[in-house]
């Protein structure tokens, strides 16, 4: 399982990494991996409003169909739409294969993330 | 034939006994005295087999139905003529007693049905793809506009237009008021939806913008410019569109529509004394992971051959559990045959035929009916197959003349719209004869 310097990691195993401002996600190698091959991402619409917690899309795989929760609060900025044709970018390289894009209304939101230390230990314990 | 449970009195005694209990009412203790009806049913006694079978045929001979009368009444049900290679071939048992198929093994027959019901569904309708149908019109809107909602998200407003069947608004009310999602109507214009209402109720808000055409009223819409007051919000635009009007008019896809619903009992399945009907769904690419229900895929087995299985089950229920946007887990299968057989019978060209003699039919009676002094077009509007007439009678009294000359007609407007007095909607299909519709305008004549 691999697990990237330098970004933000939620419970639900999504990464966020941070820029001016705009939280860019994406779900973790971890969770591909438990999912098996991904068939279809739902993605939101751009400018969405959302708050942390909320279902922002559905990764459909092969095993299952789950919600996908935005770690994050704030309008929907921008979403990748080469995953309507290809979902399986997602489970070739999770880190490059962002979902949407998000400008934060609440950067404070990002303490209540986990570190990739942090994540790690939290993958072992679910594991 | 014994009523109801043929128990004798021993049997009940020994049945009593067994349990430890006195009598049978006492069985009933725990409902409260207030609720029960304390006395017997009032039925009446029983009959023998042969004294039964003499009742029943004398009560069936009491129905009239579309062979006994002529019918120009319409409203969402309609008297089209249906061949008989449909019946034939629908009641072999290999397709009446299957089940929903869920082992492809054993199913190949129903699953192929299936599918090329959808392929010609999503023909029809000029749009990527279809689910294997819903139970009717009414639910074919209601599962569009939850579909929309649940695509749409954060908004929870659902816009439908006035001229949209009053039956189907009063299904969508019915249910969506349970999911807090807002219906709102909007109002009519001479007949058709009222586009200026309509962008001054659009907002960030509204999900999905709902309209019939042909309308409850049978005038052909102006699909395009409506279509897109509903995109310029990003909000879903479905259309309600009787699926015999797309032999000859322009495909919902065509015109930008997202979600095309709608009844097919029109194609190749009886009036039914009111149902099982067959409600058709299809949507875009965009869409059609959102789309409800039962879905057959075409795929290839271990051998390469051709093979059709159940498709894209993710959405449904057994598999998203409550996060599932529908629950319906079966589809009208045989009605969807009967459409299917109708369909391959009739053929492109025989459609387009019947679309242009149901117009042409119907344009042939508003000449009449409008040449007789007291009636008069409702609303001036481009008509498919039913066009409303406004008279100086009682349209309960003209019905009942009509009904004494063999002639079933006229639905009453004013029973839903207030504002629709001594008016009445009358349909005419292929089926309907030069020689009916002068003796439909003879008898109004001297009304």
């Amino acid at each position: 399982m691999k697990v990237k310097k330098g970004l933000y990691y939620s419970e639900d195993h999504e990464w966020v990494k941070v820029e001016e401002g705009v939280a860019t996600i994406g779900i973790t190698d971890f969770a591909q991996h438990s999912m098996g091959e991904i068939v279809y991402v739902e993605l939101p619409m751009e400018e969405d409003e959302l708050e942390a917690g909320d279902v922002f899309g559905v990764l459909e795989s092969v095993k299952a169909a789950s919600d996908s929760f935005t770690p994050v609060s704030g309008e929907v900025v921008a979403v990748n739409e080469a995953l309507e044709d290809e979902p399986e970018l997602i489970n070739e390289s999770p880190y490059d294969a962002w979902i949407l894009k998000i400008m934060m209304s609440n950067e404070s939101e990002i303490k209540d993330l986990m570190s990739p230390e942090e994540y790690e230990e939290f993958c072992n314990k679910e594991d | 034939m014994h009523k109801f449970i043929p128990n004798t009195k021993e049997d009940k005694n020994k049945m009593l006994e067994a349990i430890g209990v006195e009598s049978i009412e006492e069985l009933f203790t725990e409902i409260p005295e207030e609720f029960r009806l304390g006395r017997d049913l009032d039925l009446p006694e029983q009959m023998a087999e042969m004294e039964l079978r003499k009742h029943m045929r004398d009560l069936g001979k009491k129905n009239q139905s579309t062979d006994d009368l002529t019918c120009f009444l319409g409203a969402g049900a309609y008297d089209h003529y249906i061949p008989s290679v449909v019946k034939n071939l629908a009641s072999r048992s290999e397709f009446y007693t299957a089940y929903t198929p869920y082992q492809p093994e054993i199913s190949q027959g129903t699953l192929r049905v299936i599918f090329e019901y959808q392929t010609m569904i999503a023909e029809l309708t000029g749009l990527y793809a279809s689910n294997a149908s819903l139970y009717d019109g009414q639910t074919a809107v209601v599962e569009g506009a939850i579909m929309a909602v649940a695509k749409m998200r954060k908004r929870e407003t659902v816009l439908v237009s006035a001229s949209v069947h009053p039956e189907t608004r009063k299904v969508l009310k019915t249910y969506l008021e349970h999911q807090d999602i807002k219906v709102i109507e909007v109002g009519l214009d001479n007949g058709v939806t009222d586009i200026n209402d309509l962008k001054g109720k659009m907002s960030k808000d509204v999900a999905t913008v709902i309209v019939q055409s042909p309308n409850f009223f049978g005038i052909i819409e102006d699909i395009e410019p409506l279509a897109e007051v509903a995109h310029e919000q990003k909000s879903i635009f479905m259309q309600s569109v009787d699926p015999m009007s797309l032999g000859i008019l322009k495909s919902p896809g065509e015109m930008g529509v997202d979600i095309a619903v709608g009844d097919a009992q029109c194609f190749g399945n009886g009036l039914n004394f009111g149902g099982p009907y067959l409600g058709f769904i299809a949507t875009t690419d965009k869409l059609f992971r959102k789309l409800p229900g039962r879905i057959v895929g075409e795929t290839t087995d271990e051998e390469g051959k051709r093979a059709y299985v159940l498709t894209l089950q993710a959405r449904e229920q057994h598999i998203r559990r409550e996060r599932a946007t529908s629950n319906i887990c079966s589809n009208q299968a045989l009605n969807a045959l009967m459409a299917t057989i109708y369909l391959s019978t009739v053929g492109k060209q025989g459609l387009k035929e019947i679309a242009l003699q149901c117009i042409n039919k119907t344009n042939y009676a508003i000449e009449k009916i409008t040449a007789l002094e007291g009636y008069e077009l409702l609303f001036d509007q481009p008509v498919f197959k039913e066009f409303a007439i406004k008279g100086t009678s009682d349209v309960q009294k003209i019905k009942d003349k009509l009904l004494e000359e063999g002639i079933l007609g006229g639905y009453s407007l004013g029973t839903e719209y207030d504002t629709f007095k001594n008016s009445a909607l009358y349909a005419v299909t292929e089926k309907r004869t030069k020689e009916e519709i002068d003796k439909l305008a003879e008898v109004l004549e001297v009304i």
